[in-house]
């Protein structure tokens, strides 16, 4: 399964890219799309909401569960992707394409902290024994 | 260690995903689980449920031990090969299980019922049976593969030669022997199709002589989709022992009429009436969930069963809400810190293909 070298990961299963204007993008994991199965229902958070790092603040529903999307790090939602909240079908196609939100975040630095694409295969594998 | 049907191998040869099911290890999908729901509405697929048990009644009197053991009347069973869906009630009218009787003759009826109830309903059976001249016999050695879609049962008389002959004229909810096989009429989808009772050492050379004809594996996913959409009632999740079965839209199958007694009719005919298992469509978006709650204008009531739908595109539940509350009410679905907006509508939702819902 893909874990691109260049974004940076959760354990709950997002992607966090870092922009050039210092704001990151988040979606979630070809790994998290495979658990949920077909989706069918993404709820953002709107732009201009205050996050904690580690809040619940989006949704993805497949046809079988709803799963919350917590926020990698502290910082405030600049924007949120229409397209997938109009095609969660996307999350399935292209699970890094597909991103959800982007956060301005209060320190860029929290985002280093985050786990690297090693690591996270890494938490995979041992999720699945 | 959980238990496998005899066509486990065949479900990882095919790509499935799969998931502890109730101690069974089953498949979940195969790849996308709406493709599998449309495959099914729109064409043929076939799913293994081989883990539920198929138990023999046979004897003296089977028919008088099955009068008083399930809610349903069996002398609506007077065709050998008729099947009848019915719940078993405890004492007290809690539902221990929903089953289908096929009536075979007059010493033997077959009864599927559900996998997670099985041992229990085994020796609930036996003690309900004890000093009657009767055996019952869980057939372990049966595995069990549902063909189902308009396509169905084209695909099976294909891969059964001779099977066209014995079954085609056979109306829904019959069955037939025909050779080492026991093939019914029926299913859990809202589709036209066969189940089909086959030796376990059989199982998977017909599995993957079906595919070879082009019948797409389904997994418990879409199953569960294709049951929703039909208005099916799923066990342990629509009702179990502790609800009653009138309040669980499931009155059709309870014979409260005849003279007959039954076990948990006295506890039924005793209990008020105050729920109503109705159909509901989300107008807002969102998907409905099982034990969400439900608001209307006579007080709350909870899903039994959410999903989305992929025929209706989508979000249909059903719900034990209280009577009162009629077809076309607008009532609203706590949804985490959401009020949805819901619509109750009488139910299945979508059958042959088709969207019942206006």
């Amino acid at each position: 399964m893909s874990i691109p070298a260049d974004l940076k990961y959760t354990a709950s299963h997002e992607w966090i890219k870092t922009n050039a204007d210092g704001t990151i993008t988040v979606g979630i994991t070809v790994h998290a799309q495979d658990l949920l199965g077909d989706m069918v229902f993404v709820e953002n958070p709107v732009a201009g909401r205050t996050l904690t790092a580690g809040e619940e603040c989006a949704v993805v529903e497949s046809v079988k569960a709803a799963s919350d999307v917590y926020a990698p790090v502290a910082g405030v939602v600049v924007a949120a992707n229409s397209a997938v909240e109009n095609a969660p079908e996307s999350i399935n196609q292209d699970a890094y394409s597909a991103w959800m939100f982007q956060i301005q975040p209060d320190n860029l630095a929290d985002v280093d902290s985050l786990m690297d694409a090693a690591a996270y295969q890494a938490l995979i594998e041992s999720e699945a024994h | 260690m959980l238990k496998q049907t005899p066509l486990n191998a065949a479900h990882r040869d095919m790509g499935a995903k799969m998931v502890d099911f109730g101690g069974w290890d089953m498949p979940v999908n195969y790849g996308s689980q709406i493709e599998e729901h449309h495959q099914v509405r729109r064409d043929v697929g076939m799913f293994d449920v081989s883990h539920m048990l198929v138990v023999d009644v046979a004897g003296d009197d089977v028919r008088g031990f099955l009068r008083g053991l399930v809610a349903n009347n069996v002398d609506k069973l007077t065709v050998s090969g008729k099947a009848l869906y019915s719940c078993m009630l405890n004492a007290d009218g809690g539902v221990i299980d929903d089953l289908i009787i096929y009536f075979m003759t007059e010493r033997w009826f077959r009864i599927v019922v559900n996998a997670g109830t099985a041992d229990k309903d085994v020796a609930w059976m036996r003690q309900q049976a004890a000093g009657r001249a009767l055996t019952i016999t869980p057939r372990r050695d049966l595995a069990m593969i549902a063909v189902q879609g308009p396509n169905a049962r084209a695909k099976v008389w294909d891969a059964i030669p001779g099977s066209q002959t014995a079954t085609e004229a056979m109306r829904p909810f019959n069955a037939v022997e025909f050779e080492q096989y026991f093939i019914a009429r029926t299913g859990y989808t809202g589709e036209d199709g066969f189940e089909v009772m086959l030796p376990v050492a059989e199982a998977d050379a017909m599995w993957r002589h079906l595919a070879d004809l082009a019948v797409k594996p389904i997994g418990l996913g879409a199953r569960d989709t294709l049951r929703l959409e039909a208005g099916m009632n799923l066990y342990g999740q629509d009702m179990d022992e502790t609800t009653n079965p009138l309040e669980s839209g499931l009155a059709w199958t309870i014979d409260l009429k005849s003279e007959r007694d039954f076990i948990g009719k006295s506890a039924l005919q005793s209990r008020d009436i105050d729920f109503q298992l109705v159909g509901l469509v989300l107008l807002d978006k969102g998907v409905l969930r099982a034990h969400q709650q439900v608001n209307t204008k006579h007080g709350a009531g909870e899903i039994t069963s959410g999903t989305f739908s992929p025929t209706l595109q989508l979000s249909i539940a059903l719900a034990r809400i209280p009577l009162g509350i009629a077809p076309g009410a607008e009532v609203t679905v706590t949804v985490r810190d959401k009020q949805l907006k819901a619509k109750v509508v009488s139910y299945p939702f979508a059958r042959h293909g088709h969207s019942l819902i206006a």
